[in-house]
């Protein structure tokens, strides 16, 4: 029951990845990110990454503090992670592709 | 070189003044510009006020435009809390002079997966500074964070990242904190700050609150270390700043009439000094308000503005009960010459009143402050207490050179001479009222216990409450002992009776003189007549004498010729002549 997908419908999964540059902990994030979706939601997802760099507006706009913070805009509810996502358990129960009692 | 020496060559540090009154004299100018203070204190103690008006000045007053980043309150309810305070944040944002951020984080909707930096809070610092070229920025409070986000190494490496950067940036920054077990704030913060904290206080004693700020450090500055008593009112926060307790007031030398012309007189001739403090002391009911209404009244008539404070009456009061003695406070309201803030002692703490009363006295200038009774504050603090204040409170004054006139009242039965606020030795004229209780009647006895710098009476004057105010009348002083009221009416009637008597006896001796020397005239004029009769008869005889004499020569002449001799008939003409005329004399006496 431990790889159970909470999620068993066909919608796509929005990701928002928000990074402030090429950082090492961005590139983990981002690398961390499309493995998990390739293993959970395969075909089913879209991923974009947001330097905030270039767009600092957005970090108001999101309530962004942590970088990098990732954001589960579809399907709802909204859900924020933050970190490199390298704890893959905490980033699944974030993601609520597992539930969090495991 | 010595050390002073050093430090007044050293550039003083940029200071960025707060514009709260009595803070940037406690700082010496403002808080340290470009670095961050702390200000920490427990919930409800006033930090977010003190750091928003602290933006809010820097725009308004010194043209430095402020982010103000908020982690517990939105930028609505912000607004909504500084409103009473005169602060229209939505119009300084309008005119882009102020930058409000709301920071959201909950730790319920935020899921921690591995490394993070805290970098999205730099880039919208840096955004909202950007955007209206700020100078000052707030975080109220950084230990929000450590509630939102569960890494706390992480943390605190990023908030001293955030620090360095601040301070790289340029900004005057303050970060306020709540207060942990025995260390300043909960989270350390003061670990990371190290140029200037400020420690904000809240205390109830009582169920009377007072609001108390101290510098805990300075980094590089002189600063106030005590504990300075801080209000929050409709004009935002006032410090009471009385730091230097120095005797270098200016003493003038203009006097001030007391509106009572017999006391002016009793106080070497002129009244009061201007500038000085005067204690009234007395019992209840001995007249010490009226004394009180009376300087106002002379003041107000010479143009000068009053305030008076009042802790037992309120101003419709006072102003009925003064017209009753003949003074009409009234008119001076109207003109804004007189301004009467009465309010019960207990409705604030001790120190409060203390600003409360500096700030109306800084606002009005006013020429004499009245504050009626001074004792009356005993009951909201200590005897200690109410002496360092009014202390302070006094100095202030002086330095002001405003004339500070306090009633106290005296507890009957205690004694007199002495205030239950031990202010005399703060006091420049002390006038002491007491009943004097004779006869089965109280009256009111004045005089002056001290007044430094001029010849004062040493008399004990009754005063009298009229309807044409207050009267100063001699008491009766004799072989009876002190007299006063109907006692000294019926000694001054009997001795008006006395004098009466006695000027009747005086007259009725000079009346009878008179007679006597009318009559003593009347015998003198009669004997003179009389004398003058017998003069007269007498002339007439002796000329008749001398004619018969005269005649008997002739005779004898003729005779001796007659006798034939060639003799001189002159040798023994005396001697029968003289017989005869010794028995003509005889004849007249009879």
């Amino acid at each position: 029951m431990n790889t159970m997908p909470v999620d068993d419908t066909q919608e796509i999964w929005e990701l928002r990845l928000y990074t402030a540059g090429q950082t090492p902990k961005s590139i983990a994030a981002f690398n961390n990110l499309t493995r998990i979706c390739e293993q959970y939601l395969a075909g089913r997802y879209r991923i974009e990454v947001i330097d905030l760099l270039q767009n600092p507006k957005l970090a108001r706009d999101e309530q962004i503090v942590a970088i990098p913070t990732l954001i589960r805009n579809l399907p709802e509810p909204i859900r924020k992670i933050i970190g490199d996502l390298s704890d893959t358990e905490r980033a699944l129960v974030g993601l609520q592709l597992r539930r969090a009692d495991g | 070189m010595s050390k002073a020496d050093e430090t007044a060559r050293a550039p003083k540090l940029p200071k960025a003044p707060t514009g709260i009154s009595g803070l940037d004299e406690i700082t010496d100018g403002g808080l340290p510009r470009g670095r961050t203070t702390l200000i920490c204190g427990s919930a409800g103690c006033g930090k977010t006020l003190l750091a928003m008006e602290f933006l809010v000045r820097g725009a308004v007053q010194f043209g430095e435009t402020g982010v103000f980043m908020a982690f517990e309150e939105s930028a609505q309810e912000l607004a909504q809390n500084v409103r009473s305070l005169g602060f229209d944040l939505d119009e300084l944002s309008a005119r882009n002079k102020l930058v409000i951020d709301y920071v959201h984080v909950d730790r319920n909707e935020i899921e921690e997966t591995g490394a993070y930096d805290l970098e999205g809070l730099f880039i919208r610092l840096a955004l909202a500074i950007d955007s209206i070229g700020a100078k000052r920025v707030v975080l109220d409070t950084l230990e929000t964070l450590f509630g939102g986000l569960s890494n706390p190494a992480i943390l605190r490496s990023e908030l001293r990242r955030l620090f360095r950067w601040l301070k790289d940036r340029g900004v005057t920054t303050i970060i306020t904190g709540e207060r942990g077990d025995g260390t300043l704030t909960r989270q350390g913060l003061e670990e990371y700050v190290s140029d200037c904290v400020i420690l904000l206080d809240h205390r109830v004693d009582e169920q009377r609150s007072t609001r108390r700020l101290r510098i805990v450090k300075y980094r590089g500055s002189y600063h106030g270390t005590n504990e300075y008593p801080f209000l929050i009112d409709q004009a935002g926060i006032s410090v009471l700043p009385i730091t230097s307790v120095g005797l270098q007031h200016k003493a003038s030398r203009e006097r001030l009439s007391s509106g009572v012309p017999l006391l002016d007189r009793m106080l070497g001739g002129q009244g009061y000094y201007r500038g000085s403090s005067i204690l009234v002391s007395g019992t209840a009911g001995t007249g010490k308000t009226s004394l009180a209404a009376h300087l106002v009244d002379a003041a107000c008539r010479r143009g000068e503005r009053c305030l008076y404070f009042a802790f037992e009456e309120s101003q419709d009061q006072m102003v009925r009960n003064m017209r009753s003695i003949g003074i009409d406070l009234a008119p001076w309201l109207a003109k804004g010459l007189l301004s009467f803030h009465a309010s019960r002692p207990s409705l604030l703490g001790l120190e409060s009143h203390l600003v409360a009363m500096h700030k109306t006295v800084v606002t009005s200038a006013p020429s004499v402050v009245v504050v009626d009774p001074i004792t009356n504050l005993i009951s909201v603090g200590s005897e200690h207490e109410v002496n360092a204040m009014l202390l302070r409170l006094l100095d202030f004054l002086k330095s002001e050179q405003i004339t500070a006139f306090f009633t106290a009242l005296t507890a009957g039965g205690s004694a007199l001479e002495k205030t239950d606020v031990a202010i005399s030795s703060l006091i420049d004229t002390w006038i002491l009222l007491r009943s004097i209780e004779s006869a089965g009647e109280r009256n009111r006895g004045l005089y002056v216990l001290k007044s430094r710098g001029m010849a004062h009476s040493n008399q004990i004057r009754e005063f009298v409450l009229t309807d044409k105010g207050v009267e100063l009348v001699e008491v009766y002083v004799g072989p009876e002992g002190v007299l006063t009221g109907s006692m000294r009416e019926a000694q001054e009637a009997r001795e008006r009776a006395a004098d009466t008597a006695r000027q009747q006896e005086i007259d009725r001796k000079q009346r009878d003189l008179g007679r006597r020397r009318t009559a003593l005239q009347a015998q003198i004029a009669a004997l003179q007549t009389e004398f003058e009769a017998v003069e007269e008869e007498s002339q007439v005889m002796v000329s008749a004498d001398r004619a018969r004499e005269e005649e008997l020569a002739r005779d004898r002449t003729s005779m001796a010729e007659r006798r034939g001799g060639d003799r001189k008939a002159s040798l023994p003409q005396a001697r029968p002549g003289g017989s005869k005329q010794e028995r003509f004399t005889k004849r007249a006496r009879s």
